[in-house]
């Protein structure tokens, strides 16, 4: 490989690491807002622990990205001082948590991804990348029988329970097909054998949503409004309020320590 | 509006197994809709600093327990009967496991 091409990878390997660390650091940092509020005390330890698997996540990515980039910015500094225009998570992890069904659905829609990607990403020819997954993948199953559990005994409970669960799903629905999108970056990492492509992980996906959908009494939404950008940083305006209250104590007392 | 909270759901006695050969140990109790709630919520709230390698749970009210009140006819017999005991023995020097 010339060195413009190794150049070129190495922007594409940094790219997807960075992609994947923000998805988990995004989603467990808006998980932890239940932490203290949950329905129960169980529900808000799991809920907890969830939260920090997906943080042990995007602490290990975002140390990786840090050190493929070379300019000596470690995990903090990668979360805590970059700005929403250079966050590179889906879309569907910044949508608020909204009542406890949206936020089932939510982790159960990301975690059924996260499984299958990971599951599959053991086999990257990156080692990091694939000893990562190796952890993560178990983490993932764990997160889809605990929210798919919940997002049946919801759709499948009292009048309003699936009510809410119903409006849940109107409204993530559109956001999940970015989970499925492949640009420039991921065809080159697909064809080094670095990542899977995610869009052989579909059908198995689409088939896992519909079953646990049947089993709440839902059925999977037109596919209308297939919303994007959030992996080249054009987010929602979610994304602001997340960061602002993430990032605000390191930056306002950039030495603090514990 | 009905609220369906955690104390309409039954209670459940929890057990967890450290590791292998051990016997399940109670961990306490907790409350969830069914067994398989249960299970999860017993991971989550008792083997979360890998205390555990199974869990068992069952619901309370499933359990016939002694009464406090029989304590005496129940467990005081026992306390005077130190030959029960295996203390009696000279044990060998090269016996390791007793």
């Amino acid at each position: 490989m010339g060195a413009a091409a190794t150049e070129k990878a190495d922007a594409a390997l940094i790219e997807t690491v960075v992609r994947l660390g923000d998805n988990a650091l995004i989603l467990g940092q808006e998980l932890s807002k239940w932490t203290s509020n949950a329905p129960t005390v169980e529900l808000d330890i799991a809920l907890a622990n969830q939260s920090l698997d997906l943080i042990g996540q995007a602490r290990l990515l975002l140390d990786y990205a840090g050190k493929l980039e070379g300019k000596g910015r470690d995990e903090d500094a990668l979360a805590f001082h970059r700005d929403a225009w250079d966050f590179r998570n889906v879309l569907l992890v910044e949508q608020p948590n909204g009542d406890f069904a949206k936020t089932m659905l939510r982790q159960f829609f990301y975690a059924l991804w996260a499984e299958s990607f990971y599951g599959a990403l053991q086999e990257s020819r990156d080692e990091t990348l694939s000893s990562i997954a190796g952890k993560s993948v178990k983490e993932m199953a764990y997160h889809v029988r605990h929210a798919g559990e919940w997002v049946v005994r919801l759709g499948d409970g009292t009048e309003e329970s699936h009510r809410r669960l119903a409006a849940a799903l109107e409204e993530l629905w559109p956001y999940t097909h970015e989970l499925f999108m492949t640009d420039a970056a991921d065809k080159a990492m697909i064809a080094a054998g670095i990542i899977p492509d995610v869009r052989t992980l579909r059908p198995a996906w689409d088939e896992g949503v519909a079953e646990v959908l049947a089993a709440a009494g839902l059925a999977i939404p037109e596919n209308s409004w297939q919303p994007e950008g959030g992996r080249r940083s054009v987010h929602t305006e979610h994304l602001g309020y997340i960061l602002a209250e993430m990032q605000h104590l390191p930056r306002m007392y950039p030495e603090a320590t514990w | 509006m009905t609220m369906t909270s955690e104390r309409d759901w039954p209670l459940y006695e929890v057990f967890i197994r450290s590791r292998q050969g051990l016997s399940h140990v109670h961990a306490g109790s907790l409350h969830a809709a069914d067994a398989r709630m249960a299970i999860e919520n017993a991971r989550d709230v008792y083997t979360r600093r890998g205390e555990g390698t199974s869990i068992w749970v069952v619901r309370s009210d499933l359990i016939t327990a002694s009464a406090p009140e029989d304590k005496g006819e129940m467990f005081d017999p026992a306390d005077n009967k130190v030959y029960r005991h295996p203390t009696f023995y000279d044990i060998p020097d090269d016996v390791e496991c007793l």
